[in-house]
């Protein structure tokens, strides 16, 4: 099958999805009102509460919730073939991820704004809050934990991107300094910043680094991770302005560059598909398709992360509560389409089957390597740009990203220990600098007690993370349906995609505390066994309040 | 004419591109200001809370200035009234 096809009918059904499904959803389920006063106009103060432009917003709440998740999950699941990832891809966006991100906006705005942690505790049960900080924890440091593997292993793969990757640190460093004290207005800021970090993209080919192998008998995979946490530790520490805004923002604009140039030589090229529709022939040690690729595409299907930037920051600016089916659902659609952006990469990006085939020779191969070096052949087919150009300049995309990730997920994670050390009164643990060196200390541990000391398997525990993520994406999908239920509309469009995540990852972990328990890997056991532990706490959860409320209202109807 | 329209084109992709660059930091940024204003009013305020204060020469002057973010802050301290006597603000 042409790649064109795939692309057009991909992109083809989304958008149906967000002119037909999504309007019946803000229509008939939601029943979203204009004339609502949103919570951004009710406590406006310029800080936090600020009605925003709703295409200004969704750019923001895109660009937050888009990272290297949505890349990684489909770049591993096609191992299964291209119609299994693609469908879920696809479906997953239409009929759950963008449900869900509209409907945390809709619950949190409808709730004067709050986090969908704090109103888990109002709408379903104190219980189940605590459960939340728990799983948001654990997604968190799985993330930094993967993604400092997966960065390492792009910087080992194409030497020739480690000078554009830390030298775009220097460039957002400058950036920020310059809006900072008002030295340039931002339109000139950001062409000059894209053309210097493409400047350095092109570089980058003409001068590879390569770490030592070993240094003190630490491999050069280690090395990597080791320099990525110092830097994130430091980062995470700095104010917002210094480094983390310039650098998202550049990372919105390498984003849309990005798509872009993909689906344009996509276009141009129409590359054949070469990966097998459903692969027959799977690698030894690969897991069955169900359930492990509904957890390991997890962002750009459907993501527990959404949740929390749509009710944290998101739901405080909406403007009117009509611009969130704008906002939450096409913002779903924008991940999907980098994930269908991937699969496409990652399928048709290489000349033969063999040469697919020798890429994803096991399970957890593939990955942002394949991304690259599919999409480096696509971009040189289409646009005639060199191979190892090409090549850098998907990787500083990528790496961006998860950098990005890293450097709010520290920063996310250093919270949650200071407010643990204000629960349980831990001076020490209040303040900033021991709280991240915990934070640091933790994430090393699994990256390295997952991968064994080179620190090469942390890409292991990404369908765990997968897993954790659908966890917390089924904690919102709760507080939602508890909503609609108490309103007496009806509960099916977000009950199915509730049962079916809650099932498909209770499944999903039993397989793999399965496999864990074969390879005798008891760090990833117990890591597992928690998180399976609270997967069945959120159904039990979910069935008792659910039934009560039904019960309710039956008894309302009948009195 | 045609460069006008240009002109107004790009002004207004700038503001777009500045909204698109502050939204997301605003608050964490704002509140960061805020943290330090409040620091900035305990030392100005500090002498009538009975803690010495080797600038007050210089500080007297500011609190007239200072009033109008006086009743903000003592809520934002944790004190539903005024803490200062002979110092009435709600």
């Amino acid at each position: 099958m042409n790649a064109i096809l795939l692309m057009l009918l991909g992109l083809g059904a989304m958008f149906l999805g967000y002119v037909i499904y999504s309007k019946f959803i803000a229509e008939k389920i939601f029943k979203l009102d204009p004339n609502f006063r949103t919570p951004a106009h009710e406590f406006e103060d310029g800080v936090d509460f600020v009605p925003t432009n709703k295409y200004v917003l969704w750019g923001h709440h895109f660009t937050s919730v888009a990272g290297a998740a949505p890349i990684i999950g489909p770049a591993i699941a096609v191992i299964w073939g291209w119609v299994p990832a693609f469908l879920w891809v696809v479906f997953g966006t239409i009929f759950f991820a963008g449900v869900h991100d509209a409907g945390a906006i809709w619950a949190s705005n409808r709730n004067k704004a709050r986090s969908i942690g704090a109103l888990t505790g109002d709408v379903v049960g104190k219980r189940s809050q605590s459960l939340f900080m728990i799983v948001i924890f654990l997604v968190l440091l799985m993330v930094n934990a993967v993604f400092a593997t997966a960065i390492s292993g792009l910087l080992i793969n194409f030497p020739s991107s480690v000078v554009p990757v830390w030298g775009a640190i220097f460039v957002a460093l400058i950036i920020g300094q310059v809006i900072f004290r008002k030295w340039m207005n931002l339109g000139t800021v950001s062409i000059l910043g894209v053309v210097a970090l493409y400047a350095l993209i092109y570089a980058g080919p003409s001068f590879p680094i390569e770490l030592p192998e070993t240094v003190f008998g630490v491999s050069d995979n280690a090395q990597w991770i080791l320099v990525l946490f110092a830097y994130a530790a430091i980062a995470s520490l700095l104010p917002v302005w210094m480094l983390l805004q310039p650098r998202d923002y550049i990372n919105g604009l390498q984003l849309f560059i990005g798509l872009f140039l993909v689906y344009g030589a996509v276009l141009i090229s129409g590359p054949e598909l070469v990966a097998p529709a459903f692969n027959t022939n799977v690698p030894e040690g690969t897991p069955s398709l169900v359930p492990l690729l509904f957890v390991t595409i997890a962002c750009g299907a459907i993501s527990g992360f959404h949740g929390l930037v749509a009710s944290g920051t998101t739901s405080k600016q909406l403007d009117k509560e009509t611009d969130l089916r704008f906002v939450g659902y096409f913002g779903a659609i924008g991940e999907g389409s980098l994930s269908l952006a991937t699969i496409i990469a990652v399928t048709a990006g290489f000349a033969t089957l063999a040469d697919w085939q020798a890429v994803y020779h096991s399970f957890g191969q593939g990955g942002v390597t394949a991304f690259v070096q599919g999409g480096a052949n696509i971009l040189q087919n289409g646009l005639g740009l060199d191979v190892d150009l090409a090549q850098t300049l998907l990787t500083v995309m990528a790496v961006l990203f998860a950098g990005t990730t890293m450097d709010t997920g520290l920063r996310l994670q250093r919270y949650i220990f200071q407010e643990w050390g204000n629960i349980y009164n831990i001076k020490w643990m209040e303040k900033a600098a021991p709280a991240t060196l915990l934070a640091v200390g933790t994430c090393l541990l699994l990256a390295f007690g997952a991968g064994g000391a080179d620190g090469s398997g942390g890409l292991l525990i990404w369908p765990l993370f997968g897993t954790t993520n659908q966890l917390l994406a089924g904690l919102t999908l709760l507080v939602i349906t508890t909503m609609l239920v108490k309103l007496g509309r009806p509960m099916y469009v977000t009950l199915i995609p509730l049962l079916f995540l809650l099932v498909m990852t209770i499944y999903a972990l039993l397989i793999q505390l399965m496999g864990f328990y074969h390879k005798s890997d008891w760090f990833l056991f117990s890591l597992d066994l928690v998180v399976l532990i609270a997967a069945i706490w959120i159904a039990l959860e979910s069935a008792s309040v659910l039934t009560r409320l039904v019960r309710e209202n039956k008894a309302a109807k009948a009195s | 004419m045609k460069i006008r329209a240009i002109v107004d084109w790009v002004k207004n992709a700038n503001a777009y591109a500045t909204e698109v660059y502050n939204a997301p930091y605003r608050s964490a940024i704002a509140r960061a200001k805020r943290d330090e204003d409040d620091l900035f009013m305990m030392l100005v305020f500090s002498e009538l809370m009975g803690v010495p204060n080797p600038a007050s020469y210089y500080t007297l002057e500011l609190q007239p200035l200072l009033l109008e973010r006086f009743h903000q802050w003592h809520l934002r301290m944790g004190m539903e009234h005024s803490p200062l006597d002979g110092f009435r603000c709600c």
